[in-house]
């Protein structure tokens, strides 16, 4: 039995086209991907990431715990601030990437992948077994809901659809207030919502965290605050193709057990100058030693059918690795991709070739991200 | 609610069929192109192709999918659409005029008689 999110019914009055994602039936899309998309680009979108998983970590001696866990350096989080990480087995592959926020002295929260959800509670719990300090680690995923409001004309709207000023974590006088990766708590209609200026897409947005009731009354509020301005509820489907774009990894497809975030590209996310970290040894040698794959971004540079993930990838006649992330772009009309290569081939301008049903198609290694915003004049 | 158009018999992959003579036009529903959206890429088959019914000759593919198409009839493919190549998006705007895929010589007349009618298409898809 497929799980199902407090915005269900929503998804479906709103005609959304149901899939599973990750053990959830979410929707894909409700019109297209492509106005979707572009909706999120030009616009506002809102997307339910209610499936996605929330694990709590407190105590004297959480920091240390989380730097010992994650590859970020937990220290750099004051309360109100929020980091990309990953969490590392002990061979430095990805037990998952998440987000860590800081949301009082000694409160962590951290926000998993929803396929990821048991994998990771398991980990942490098994490493909470070795750890001697004071620490309470609580799986709270059930308990939450959440929603992804992303699109450069969303700070137009925001701050009708969350009223007022923080009472916790990051204090501001109103959500619009936020900086990139800061959270802060909101009074809101049904009890409180946690908002962070963070997203999946590559534009500015915020992501709103709180128990299901709160979170579908949000989600109506900025339904109806945000459609003068242009707002379509966005599924899955565009949030792959938008997170693509800008080149930001997806579990399971650039990341996984067997792979490294130095091997992914996302080796800024490593903090070697603290403590040991699982993973910490592999990471250093491969940040000092280089690589023996690399995660690439591509574009094709012919017409064909669009690159989608285990497609093989050949250089000069040879197949040298594997498209793990491959769509029509709907910002730039072409194919793009994510794929591994030998670290030889992952210059930018190196021409590579995708084998799409028994056939080559030329392809160009391209800076990440493929998508940079216009600049606005 | 798709469109069934009245005068084409149809497969139950979601094919159309429209025939004049021993010539058949093919295509795909509107109930097909709805269920796909965002139709990006369409490969077709090459003219003087000889294929059998239920033969997959073609590819369709939008933003998330790569979709088969199955031949509703056997023959010999005798043109194809290249506006349709050249235009994706002509295939979600005009299923059953602009976007038609191609034309095939019919080699089996009789299996016409396996295809569905209006009103069968119509059941399978719930319309």
């Amino acid at each position: 039995m497929l799980k199902r999110t407090p915005l269900f019914a929503a998804h479906q009055k709103l005609g959304g086209k149901l899939i599973e994602f990750g053990g959830w039936e979410m929707p894909v899309q409700y019109t297209s991907i492509t106005d979707e998309h572009l909706a999120v680009r030009t616009a506002a979108g809102i997307f339910d990431i209610s499936h996605m998983g929330e694990v709590t970590v407190s105590g004297a001696g959480a920091a240390e715990f989380l730097n010992r866990t994650l590859t970020n350096d937990i220290r750099k989080l004051t309360p109100g601030l929020g980091q990309y990480t990953l969490m590392c087995n002990e061979r430095g592959g990805v037990i998952d990437d998440l987000y860590a926020y800081c949301l009082s002295q000694g409160v962590y929260l951290l926000i998993i992948n929803a396929s990821r959800i048991e994998a990771d509670v398991a980990w942490l719990q098994a490493q909470a077994a070795q750890f001697s300090g004071d620490l309470k680690l609580t799986d709270a995923s059930h308990q939450y809901a959440a929603v992804a409001v992303q699109g450069p004309r969303v700070k137009e709207f925001i701050n009708d659809c969350i009223p007022g000023a923080s009472i916790s974590a990051m204090r501001v006088p109103q959500a619009t207030e936020l900086k990139k990766n800061e959270i802060g708590g909101f009074k809101c209609g049904h009890g409180g919502v946690l908002v962070s200026r963070t997203g999946y897409t590559g534009e500015d947005g915020f992501e709103i965290v709180g128990e299901g009731p709160a979170i579908l009354a949000v989600w109506e509020t900025i339904l109806g605050k945000g459609q003068p301005f242009g707002i379509k509820p966005c599924g899955l489907g565009a949030r792959d193709t938008l997170r693509t774009e800008v080149c930001y990894p997806l579990y399971g497809h650039e990341l996984d057990e067997d792979t490294t975030p130095i091997e992914a590209g996302v080796g800024f996310f490593v903090s070697l100058d603290k403590s040991e970290f699982n993973g910490r040894s592999v990471l250093a040698d491969q940040k000092a030693n280089g690589v023996k794959k690399k995660c690439v971004a591509f574009t094709m540079a012919e017409k064909c059918a669009p690159p989608r993930p285990h497609y093989p990838i050949w250089v000069n006649g040879v197949k040298t690795g594997e498209v793990v992330s491959g769509t029509q772009s709907p910002s730039l009309n072409n194919g793009i991709g994510l794929g591994y290569v030998p670290p030889e081939f992952a210059k930018a301008g190196t021409a590579i070739e995708i084998e799409i049903r028994g056939k080559q198609f030329k392809a160009t290694v391209v800076q990440k991200p493929i998508y940079r915003k216009p600049q606005s004049t | 609610m798709s469109n069934v158009p009245s005068d084409l018999k149809y497969a139950k992959s979601h094919e159309w069929v429209h025939v004049a003579g021993d010539i058949a036009t093919v295509g795909i529903t509107d109930h097909a192109q709805h269920e796909l959206t965002d139709i990006v890429f369409v490969e077709l088959p090459s003219a003087g192709r000889t294929v059998k019914a239920g033969e997959s000759c073609a590819v369709v593919e939008s933003v998330k999918t790569a979709s088969d198409i199955y031949s509703p009839v056997s023959g010999e493919i005798i043109e194809v659409n290249k506006t349709a190549v050249d235009d994706p998006a002509l295939v979600n705007r005009e299923p059953f005029t602009g976007g038609w895929f191609y034309k095939i010589k019919l080699s089996d007349p009789a299996e016409l008689g396996a295809l569905l009618t209006p009103d069968a298409y119509k059941a399978q898809i719930g319309g």
